[in-house]
């Protein structure tokens, strides 16, 4: 079988293998605390674009099924936080009883939600994520507003401090797994059947396919990928607390995303790296400090106002250029798509 | 393909092979549940709640304590006063325009700190624990509120005709550029105004109890003026929409926008007007709110949140969904508030959302919502 060299695969081998030695020839800095977070903030993001791009749901729900996983992993590993359920137990238990709390609340959540679409799905799960937040800041037996703390890693992973290439290996490793499932399901026929729904519901749902249950399965699923986010997310930070589930870190997944492009999964990883860089340098220019959040926003609108396809889009479009391919007009971007169908 | 995956759906499968008894039986089962939900809690309150125990709570039942009850009633409808004022003003931004209007937390926040520096501008700064309602006068309330009310119309028409009307359609694009404006106001307010909870002062005028001549309540007024304000404007809301000529083509773009537009009548000013109003509404609400529960960094995610669970269960769009649903979560969050046992208060967010489950899973257009 031969394969084709094109320039997407040329920079994809070319980021793999820089991801790969990353570890050999930037600071512990860089690894330990931006590349290991853009992992998993990746993995987040590209269950939110797994969801939209092939389901054409929106969700805004991501952050909060990551921080289920997350308060979850806490509660049942850590003892003597003066809030929570100090469990005590083993730390891969937590992590499997985390993830599947998660995902069931991912289903709980999907099976309500599918049966909206579009903006109306986008209002839904952000009631959930809002939801969630305050849940975890009023209830104390899990977690109140100061959150969990000392959670801690199984032995394989050790302190992120001590060792921080072997959470970012694991985290990469991940990443990549996710990324190739999610590759895969797509291919599937449940995964065709998603496209399928996601361009015409009311077609599929009189070929006879159950929507709402297929819809449900993707949530799921996206929520179990969302769980294995919050599970990274928890074993680096070794604390979680309500804020880390708050309005704006559900936003700040949406920006990932956005910025990613919203329809190409690779986009996830790019987003976050982005954002992370960002993130950290831009609080070394003077005008603005510690105003990360204002800076954002304001590329954040750019994107949407003038590149809806984010930096995946310019990416494709400079490769259009330069091959002289010419795209389909009618090929838009999931952002430039309005929603005909409330629901079905 | 995987042919498994082709076959008709398991509901409507196990649906052809029932008779109309087994089919009436499940309809039954169901509605016997969805009345569990609301009848269980109902009995809970009126009945059953103890004041000792392991279940105690801090009324008792109705039966016992009527008084906290009616309290607990007239809490819940002026709380529903508030949410209604702010979720009117997005429900009818969206039914018009269909653009979700994801600043409108922001919004709010930012219509209320306008007042607040006003109204410290005008009186003083206060202690630190800002003013209290006998050094503010009526004018020193009213006029804050006004403005804050102002400004927020100018900067929703801003937004509106700078961000929102050339991309008419692509609500998604939309609904991301309001979230883009919103981060940015939150960050800028965190700046400008800082992280400390601040109440606006209301003036001494409305700051006393009155008597309800209800088991001898004696009741805070300002809620009662929330009350009255919120009926204010849905009637006002209502002439408008029923009564008046911008109304009539209000209504008529919900329905049909490209014939509106194809009739000679200009749909832009229209939904500039819209706009102004809804953003309005959400710089008001913010002005009764800071007075009311008082204005921090977060608590627009929290009034994002009460806008968008009274459009959705009451029914995007539907201004008489919007007073349904507004009273529906005001009760709900009181009566968990006041009736779950002492020990278990905290989790009365939880029926916040099983509010919103309940309503979805029955119509998940919500309860007045009608299809686009």
């Amino acid at each position: 079988v031969r394969i084709a060299v094109t320039p997407d695969r040329i920079v994809g081998v070319v980021a793999l293998v820089f991801a790969a030695v990353a570890p050999a020839i930037l600071s512990a800095y860089w690894v330990g605390a931006l590349l290991t977070q853009m992992m998993f903030l990746g993995i987040v993001a590209a269950s939110l674009i797994f969801l939209s791009a092939y389901g054409g749901m929106v969700s805004l729900a991501q952050v909060a099924i990551y921080g289920i996983a997350g308060f979850v992993l806490g509660n049942a590993t850590t003892t003597g936080n003066t809030k929570g359920m100090n469990l005590g137990w083993n730390p891969w238990l937590g992590v499997v009883v985390g993830i599947a709390i998660a995902v069931a609340v991912g289903l709980l959540f999907g099976a309500l939600a599918s049966r909206s679409v579009g903006i109306y799905f986008l209002m839904i799960t952000l009631t959930y994520s809002v939801i969630a937040n305050l849940f975890f800041g009023q209830v104390t037996s899990v977690s109140g507003f100061g959150g969990i703390s000392g959670i801690p890693t199984p032995g394989i992973v050790g302190s992120p401090d001590a060792h921080p290439n072997r959470l970012y290996y694991i985290s990469f490793v991940t990443a990549l797994l996710i990324y190739a499932a999610l590759r895969y399901i797509v291919r599937t026929p449940f995964g065709l059947t998603l496209q399928g729904l996601r361009d015409d519901p009311i077609r599929m749902a009189s070929l006879g396919y159950n929507v709402v249950l297929h819809r449900t399965i993707a949530f799921g699923f996206s929520a179990l990928v969302a769980a294995i986010g919050g599970v990274l997310f928890v074993w680096w930070n070794a604390h979680i607390d309500p804020a880390s589930i708050d309005l704006t870190a559900t936003i700040d997944v949406l920006v990932i995303a956005v910025i990613g492009g919203l329809y190409r999964l690779e986009g996830a990883w790019l987003g976050a790296l982005f954002f992370v860089i960002i993130n950290n340098y831009s609080q070394r220019i003077g005008f603005i400090g510690p105003r990360f959040h204002t800076l954002i926003g304001a590329i954040f609108l750019v994107i949407v106002l003038v590149s809806p396809g984010g930096l995946i889009g310019l990416w494709e479009r400079a490769v259009d250029l330069f091959s002289g391919r010419r795209r389909d007009p009618l090929d838009r971007t999931p952002i430039e798509l309005g929603q005909a169908e409330p629901s079905v | 393909m995987d042919s498994s995956l082709r076959q008709p759906a398991p509901a409507l499968k196990r649906r052809a092979h029932l008779t109309v008894a087994q089919l009436r039986a499940l309809r039954i089962a169901g509605w016997t549940l969805l009345g569990g939900v609301f009848v269980l809690p109902v009995l809970w309150v009126l009945f059953m709640a103890p004041t000792t125990g392991k279940f105690a709570t801090t009324f008792g039942s109705a039966v016992h304590d009527p008084k906290d009850f009616v309290i607990t009633v007239v809490n819940g409808v002026t709380a529903a006063g508030l949410y209604f004022v702010v979720a009117s003003g997005f429900t009818l931004i969206f039914g018009l325009m269909r653009v979700v209007n994801m600043a409108h937390g922001a919004f709010f926040l930012f219509g209320g700190y306008v007042a607040l520096r006003l109204q410290r501008n005008m009186v003083g700064e206060g202690s630190v624990f800002g003013l209290t309602s006998s050094q503010v006068s009526l004018t020193n309330w009213v006029v804050p509120a006004l403005a804050g009310t102002a400004v927020i119309a100018g900067m929703g028409l801003v937004m509106q005709q700078l961000f929102l009307r050339w991309n008419q359609g692509q609500d998604l694009r939309q609904a991301l550029i309001t979230i883009a404006i919103s981060i940015i106001l939150a960050d800028q307010m965190l700046a400008h105004f800082g992280g400390v909870a601040e109440d606006i002062a209301w003036p001494g005028t409305f700051d006393k109890f009155v008597n309800l001549h209800v088991a001898g309540i004696q009741y805070t007024l300002t809620r009662l003026v929330i009350l009255a304000i919120a009926v204010g404007i849905g009637l006002l809301l209502w002439v408008w929409l029923k009564r008046t000529r911008t109304g009539m083509v209000i209504r008529a773009g919900v329905d049909d926008r490209a014939m509106v537009s194809a009739l000679g009548i200009n749909i832009q000013l229209t939904f500039a007007i819209a706009f102004v109003v809804g953003s309005a509404l959400a710089g008001l609400g913010g002005v009764i709110g800071g007075s009311f529960a008082g204005l921090a960094p977060g608590v627009d995610a929290n009034w994002l949140l009460y806008s968008l669970v009274v459009v959705i269960i009451g029914g995007m769009g539907s201004l008489g969904g919007a007073a349904i649903g507004a009273l529906l979560l005001g009760l709900t969050s009181n009566f968990s508030a006041a009736y779950l046992p002492s020990d278990y208060t905290y989790y009365s967010i939880i029926f916040t959302f099983v509010l919103v489950a309940v309503v979805l899973a029955v119509r998940p257009l919500g309860l007045f919502g009608r299809p686009a």
